[in-house]
């Protein structure tokens, strides 16, 4: 008798665990629903990579989700193009004016991970004062910053143990991650940059 | 005893599945170094560590076992930022490659459903330089790229149509014992996107300016050139999404 019981015991024992673990599965399965949620099939935020930014925070790329992105791929040790590059990142931000300013994040991603630390960016930021909250620097392994560039079309490559051939492209993404715009090459003239930057941020 | 006879079979059917299931054969390229025809600003050697590549291309139907497995990157599925309306354009349905040959290798594939492909098998792409190494050798040597006859291959094959029809070791066992580096399809590379051709970056272009103009004699080194040129042109001009109905690949992996 006695071990009868046990028996229905240990039974409704583990049909209470089956039910926790299919109930487990099931809010699992929402939680992944909920992400994917309307993210078109063309937004970089289907990438699957990992990034640290300049104060060492970890951080995945959809965590930009709802703000106005402006990239530009860099390396901080270069001499030769990305002075200009980042100048024209600082100018476009400069002169950018929308009552959504606070939602427009300006991304810089390091294409030298290993030089690049956290730390290195951080120094980066502040020595070319672009150290306020819009600002953001980025860097991943060489793998996702491989990924990162080539759905960006932006091509680079070690030339020499410290530097660089990459592409001067400043891309900008919406809201949901879909590439907008792009401005390639050094000192064109960024006006058509601004007006879609601020064309999408006052679309918000 | 028959219980036993049944278990060493069983064991025996094992391993020989968990062979074939292995699909692909690897071999080792050893380590050296190489001067690139394109890609460094002061023509110096670039060193190349000891890696393992795959024999063959992909084929069709390795392809489509991995669809099997990962239905995300079907054509009906396949995201968008991940390849173009092209990708497996040939193939008759999701699950179904048509007429094409199971031993062709697979085409109209992306950068992204390449890596990924690689990615599910513990293995990568091969990096430019790595391809370029294995693939300077011909049957016989480790570097022909001065050889006539290994440039006048190359050059043959880039006349020839439709060569993605043809089987996988279809074409010579090179020197490290790879086939079809050239002579079938063209190959992604994971660091494609590492390419200067377009005039985006004047030092990096090399002499490829001296290819078309006043080279009325055509010597070894020319038709050297010219045969990486095209591969080297053709990278350039490609975008992680894009897809070729005669741009394949083939996986490699680190020495662990």
């Amino acid at each position: 008798m006695k071990i009868n019981k046990l028996i229905i015991y240990c039974f409704c024992g583990l049909l209470m665990l089956g039910c926790k673990s299919s109930t487990k599965i099931e809010t699992e399965e929402k939680k992944q629903a909920v992400l994917t949620e309307d993210l078109s099939d063309l937004s970089v935020y289907n990438l699957p990579s990992n990034w640290t930014d300049q104060n060492g925070n970890q951080m995945q790329l959809p965590d930009l989700r709802g703000d106005i992105v402006v990239v530009a791929m860099i390396y901080t040790s270069c001499q030769a193009a990305c002075p200009r590059l980042v100048a024209d990142m600082r100018h476009i931000e400069k002169t950018v004016n929308s009552k959504s300013k606070s939602k427009i994040k300006y991304l810089l991603v390091s294409i030298d991970p290993t030089v690049d630390t956290p730390e290195r960016l951080k120094k980066f930021s502040i020595d070319n004062e672009m150290d306020g909250e819009q600002w953001l620097f980025l860097r991943s392994n060489e793998e996702d910053t491989r990924e990162f560039a080539a759905t960006l079309a932006v091509n680079y490559k070690k030339i020499s143990p410290i530097d660089f051939s990459h592409s001067n492209i400043i891309s900008l993404f919406n809201e949901n991650g879909e590439l907008i715009y792009q401005q390639e090459g050094l000192g064109v003239d960024y006006a058509p940059t601004i007006k879609a930057i601020e064309e999408a941020a006052n679309k918000l | 005893m028959l219980k036993k006879l049944k278990q060493l079979l069983f064991l025996f059917f094992g391993i020989a599945v968990s062979f074939t299931g292995y699909s692909q054969e690897m071999v080792l390229i050893k380590k050296g170094s190489y001067t690139p025809l394109y890609g460094t600003a002061d023509k110096k050697p670039v060193q190349v560590a000891s890696f393992y590549l795959d024999v063959y291309p992909v084929t069709n139907q390795q392809y489509l076992d991995f669809l099997i497995k990962n239905k995300t990157y079907t054509k009906s599925q396949i995201k968008r930022i991940f390849a173009d309306k092209s990708y497996l354009n040939y193939w008759k349905s999701d699950l179904d490659f048509g007429n094409a040959n199971p031993n062709s290798p697979i085409t109209n594939v992306s950068w992204h459903t390449a890596k990924k492909y690689c990615e599910s098998k513990g293995k990568r792409l091969a990096t430019m330089d790595e391809w370029e190494y294995a693939a300077m050798a011909d049957a016989k040597t480790f570097d022909a790229r001065n050889k006539k006859s290994y440039n006048q291959f190359i050059l043959n094959w880039y006349e020839t149509p439709k060569t993605y029809n043809n089987v996988v070791g279809s074409t010579f066992k090179n020197y490290w014992g790879v086939y079809d580096l050239h002579g079938l399809v063209w190959e992604w590379t994971s660091d494609f996107n590492s390419i200067f051709l377009t005039g985006e970056s004047r030092k990096d272009k090399g002499e490829d300016g001296n290819l078309f103009c006043g080279g009325a004699s055509v010597n070894a080194t020319d038709l050297m050139n010219y045969a990486a040129f095209m591969r080297y042109a053709f990278r350039g001009s490609m975008k992680a999404p894009y897809t070729s109905r005669n741009l394949g690949f083939r996986c490699a992996r680190d020495i662990k």
